[in-house]
C-alpha cells in the first residue's frame, strides 16, 4: 500500500512571533522552525501502518528547501521517501491552494492512504485534510485517536467534544491525527547515518492562486493587569463579590 | 520545564551539516525528556540511572564513531562532539558514562585489540549489553601514570595481575575493565572480565562531585588471565594516552554543554528575578557577567568545532586537544561559578541545574589530565621543554 504523510514546517512553539511590516503575515526573519506537532503523529501513524500492513511511506511537504532536515528526520525514523514541493511562500498559502497542490502530488504517488495532522499549529485551520479528501472523493476521518486497518476497510476512533466516536470507513482515505493517537518514535544515530546521503527531491508544481486573502494580522490584545482583591480570609468575600458582580460568572 | 535555548551568538549553527544538526536535536530531546527529569534525584542519591542504558544504546551514543560493522553508528567527530555536548548539558556524570564506554573502552579495544576481542566486545559494548571501565589511575600515581605499580607477570597459562586502581568511573558496574599494567617493563592493556577471581571493584562513596556517576577502586590480587587477555596492539604509555586524547576531545565539547546549561538558566533567571524593583538582568554588573560568559562560551564553541573538523581530517594532535580540554573545562567551571552566584540562594538548590554542574565540573577539571597538567602540556608544545618534573 502506498501511504503519504503530509507535513508542514511551522514556527517553533518557543518562537517569539512578530507580525510583518505589511501586517499580512509573520515576520519570518530569525524565526526557528519545526514540523507541526500533529504532523509528527501523522508520520508516526503512517510508519506504523506500513510496519503492520506493508507498503511504503512517502513524506510530502509543500515548503522551502530547508524542510529537507525535517523530511530527513522522518526518513531516519522509518519513512521510505521524501518529496519537497518547493515553495518559499508556503506559509502564506490558503488551505484550498495548499490542498490542491498536495492533492495533485498524492494522486501522482498513487496513494491509497494519506495522513495529516488535525491542524497545523501556525494557522490552526484544520482544513487541508478534509479538503484533500473532498477533492479526491475519498473517505475522511478527522481527529483520529485510534486506528485499525483490515485490508481495504478501516475503523477509527475520533475524539469529539461529546465523547469518543468510532467510525468504519473504506480505503482510500484521508486521516487527520489527534494527540493520543501514538507516541512518535525518536530517530537513532544509526538511522540518521543511514539516510544521510539519501536524495530528497525538490519538485515544482502547477501553481494555484490563493482564493482567500489575509487582510490583516494582529497580535492578541494585551491582557489587562490583574487585581489582588484582598488577603487571607477577608479576600474570600471580596473575590466572591467580584466574580458575581463584576465578572458575572457566578 | 522551560525549554532550553542554546546561546548561538555568532550563528555557528549554520556551520553544521544537516545530519550533524539532526544528531544534535535527537540527543538534545532525549536528554531533556528522559534524563533531566531524573537528574536531581540521582545526583542526590549518588547513583547512575542504569535503567537508561538500553535507551542510550538504542540512541547509538556508545562509541558513536565506531564503524557500523562493529556495532557503532559511524558518525564523524563533529557529530560525536555534539553528542557529548548535549549529554553533559544533562550532567557531567552522564557524559562521563558515555565517554568512558566509547573513548576509553571501545576505542582501545578497536585500536589495540585482536580481531577476536573486537568481535566479542565491541557489539556488546555498543549495544549497552556490556559496560566497561578504564583503569589507569592508581592511589599514588594520577598525573604521572608512568610510575604505576600495577604489574602483569607472565606465567605458564597466561598473565597474573596485581595492583590497585583508584577513581575508576563505572568500575563497580562494569562487565569488563581495561586495566593498564606494567608487563615485562612496558605498559600494556588487559581486558579483565567481571567476576575473575582476585578482581573486585568496590565503590568509592562520599563524593560531592559527579555524584550521578559510579566511581570505584579496582583491586587486583593474583588475577589469573588467559594469554589472549592482553590487548596485542598496546605498547607503552602512549597507548592509554591515545585513549585519553579521544576522551579529552569529547570533554572539550562536553564542558560546553554544562556551560550552556548554566548560562541559559542564569540568563532566564536574571530576566525574571526582580531585585530593587527591576529585573536583575537590567543592572550593569549582571550584564557584564553575561557578556563575559557569552563571549567565552562562543570562543569555546569555535575551538571545539575547529578541533572537530581537524580530527575529521586526521590533523588533530594531542597538544591541540590539551588546549581544548583545558580551556573549555575552565571556562565552564568559571561560568558555573558565576551563574551559581547570580541565582542567589537558588544557586545552591538542586532544584536548579547550575549548582549541580558547578560541583560536577570540579571533577572534570581534575580528571583526564588536570588543568595544570594540560598547562604543562601546552608549555611543552610551545617551548619544547618538558617541565613536568
Ligand atoms: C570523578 C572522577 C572520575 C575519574 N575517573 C577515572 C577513570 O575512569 N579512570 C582513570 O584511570 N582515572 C580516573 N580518574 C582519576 C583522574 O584522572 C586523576 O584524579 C587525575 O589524573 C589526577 O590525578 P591525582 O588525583 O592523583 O592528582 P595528582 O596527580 O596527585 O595531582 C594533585 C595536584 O598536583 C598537580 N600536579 C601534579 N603533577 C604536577 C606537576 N608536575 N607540576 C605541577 N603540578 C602538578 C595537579 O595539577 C593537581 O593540582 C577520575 C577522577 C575523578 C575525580
Amino acid at each position: 500500500m502506498k501511504i503519504v504523510a503530509c507535513i508542514k514546517r511551522v514556527p517553533t512553539t518557543e518562537a517569539q512571533v512578530k507580525v510583518s511590516a505589511d501586517q499580512k503575515g509573520l515576520d519570518t526573519a530569525g524565526l526557528s522552525w519545526m514540523t507541526s506537532f500533529y504532523d509528527e503523529l501523522a508520520v508516526e501513524e503512517a510508519i506504523r501502518s506500513k510496519e503492520k500492513h506493508g507498503g511504503d511511506v512517502t513524506v510530502l511537504t509543500l515548503g522551502p528547501s530547508e524542510a529537507s532536515k525535517d523530511v530527513r528526520e522522518f526518513l531516519a525514523r522509518g519513512a521510505d521517501a521524501g518529496v519537497i514541493l518547493k515553495d518559499d511562500q508556503w506559509h502564506a498559502r490558503d488551505a484550498r491552494a495548499t490542498a490542491k497542490i498536495l492533492c495533485a502530488r498524492i494522486q501522482k504517488a498513487g496513494a491509497e492512504l494519506v495522513f495529516l495532522g488535525k491542524l497545523a499549529t501556525d494557522r490552526d485551520n484544520g482544513a487541508v485534510g478534509p479538503m484533500i479528501a473532498t477533492m479526491l472523493g475519498w473517505a475522511c476521518v478527522t481527529d483520529v485517536v485510534a486506528l485499525e486497518l483490515n485490508g481495504t476497510q478501516g475503523s477509527a476512533k475520533r475524539e469529539t467534544e461529546q465523547g469518543i466516536e468510532t467510525v468504519a470507513f473504506a480505503l482510500p482515505a484521508v486521516i487527520t491525527c489527534q494527540k493520543g493517537l501514538n507516541e512518535p518514535r525518536r530517530a537513532n544515530l544509526k538511522g540518521i547515518m543511514a539516510v544521510k546521503a539519501k536524495a530528497i527531491p525538490e519538485e515544482s508544481f502547477e501553481d494555484v492562486p490563493n482564493q482567500q486573502q489575509v487582510q490583516k494580522v494582529e497580535p492578541p490584545p494585551a491582557r489587562k493587569a490583574g487585581r489582588i482583591v484582598g488577603e487571607g480570609a477577608a479576600a474570600v468575600q471580596a473575590l466572591v463579590d467580584a466574580l458575581r458582580n463584576e465578572a458575572g460568572v457566578i | 520545564m522551560r525549554p532550553f535555548q542554546q546561546l548561538d551568538y555568532i550563528r555557528l549553527d549554520d556551520q553544521f551539516s544537516e545530519d550533524e544538526r539532526m544528531v544534535l536535536d535527537t540527543v538534545r530531546s532525549w536528554v531533556t525528556e528522559r534524563y533531566l527529569p531524573l537528574a536531581m534525584e540521582h545526583f542526590e542519591a549518588g547513583t547512575f540511572p542504569m535503567q537508561l542504558v538500553p535507551e542510550l544504546a538504542e540512541l547509538g551514543v556508545f562509541g558513536p564513531t565506531t564503524p557500523a560493522e562493529y556495532g557503532g553508528a559511524g558518525l564523524n567527530n563533529v557529530a560525536a562532539g555534539l553528542i557529548y555536548q548535549e549529554l553533559e548539558r544533562g550532567d557531567s556524570g552522564l557524559r562521563s558514562f558515555v565517554s568512558v564506554q566509547g573513548g576509553l573502552v571501545m576505542y582501545p579495544i578497536y585500536s589495540f585489540g585482536s580481531e577476536a576481542q573486537k568481535r566479542r566486545w565491541l557489539p556488546l559494548l555498543a549495544s549497552g549489553k556490556a559496560i566497561g571501565c578504564f583503569g589507569l589511575t592508581e592511589p599514588d600515581f594520577g598525573s604521572n601514570p608512568a610510575g604505576m605499580l600495577t604489574t602483569a607477570k607472565k606465567d605458564a597459562k597466561g598473565w597474573v595481575l596485581n595492583g590497585r586502581k583508584m577513581w575508576i568511573t563505572n568500575g563497580t558496574v562494569s562487565d569488563v575493565a581495561v586495566v593498564w599494567a606494567r608487563a615485562e617493563g612496558q605498559i600494556r592493556g588487559f581486558l579483565v572480565p567481571k567476576g575473575t577471581p582476585g578482581f573486585s571493584a568496590p565503590e568509592q562513596k562520599h563524593k560531592f562531585s559527579l555524584r550521578a556517576s559510579v566511581t570505584s577502586e579496582l583491586v587486583l590480587e593474583d588475577v589469573h588471565l588467559p594469554e589472549d587477555a592482553i590487548l596485542p596492539g598496546s605498547g607503552g604509555l602512549k597507548s592509554p594516552l591515545a585513549c585519553l586524547t579521544q576522551a579529552r576531545y569529547g570533554i572539550a565539547w562536553g564542558a560546553l554543554g554544562a556551560a550552556h546549561a548554566c548560562f541559559d538558566e542564569a540568563l532566564s533567571y536574571s530576566k525574571a528575578r526582580v531585585v530593587f524593583d527591576k529585573p536583575l538582568a537590567g543592572f550593569q554588573l549582571p550584564q557584564k557577567k553575561l557578556a563575559d560568559m557569552a563571549t567565552q562560551i562562543t570562543l569555546g564553541q569555535l575551538m571545539a568545532l575547529h578541533l572537530g573538523r581537524l580530527k575529521d581530517q586526521d590533523k588533530l594532535t594531542p597538544a591541540m586537544v590539551s588546549m581544548g580540554k583545558r580551556n573549555n573545562v575552565m571556562l565552564a567551571l568559571e561560568t558555573a561559578r558565576v551563574c551559581r552566584d547570580m541565582l542567589g540562594a537558588n544557586g545552591i538548590s538542586l532544584e536548579y541545574q547550575t549548582g549541580r554542574h558547578m560541583c560536577n565540573l570540579e571533577s572534570v577539571v581534575t580528571y583526564e589530565g588536570t588543568h595544570d597538567i594540560h598547562t604543562l602540556a601546552i608549555g611543552h608544545e610551545l617551548t619544547g621543554m618538558p617541565a613536568y618534573r
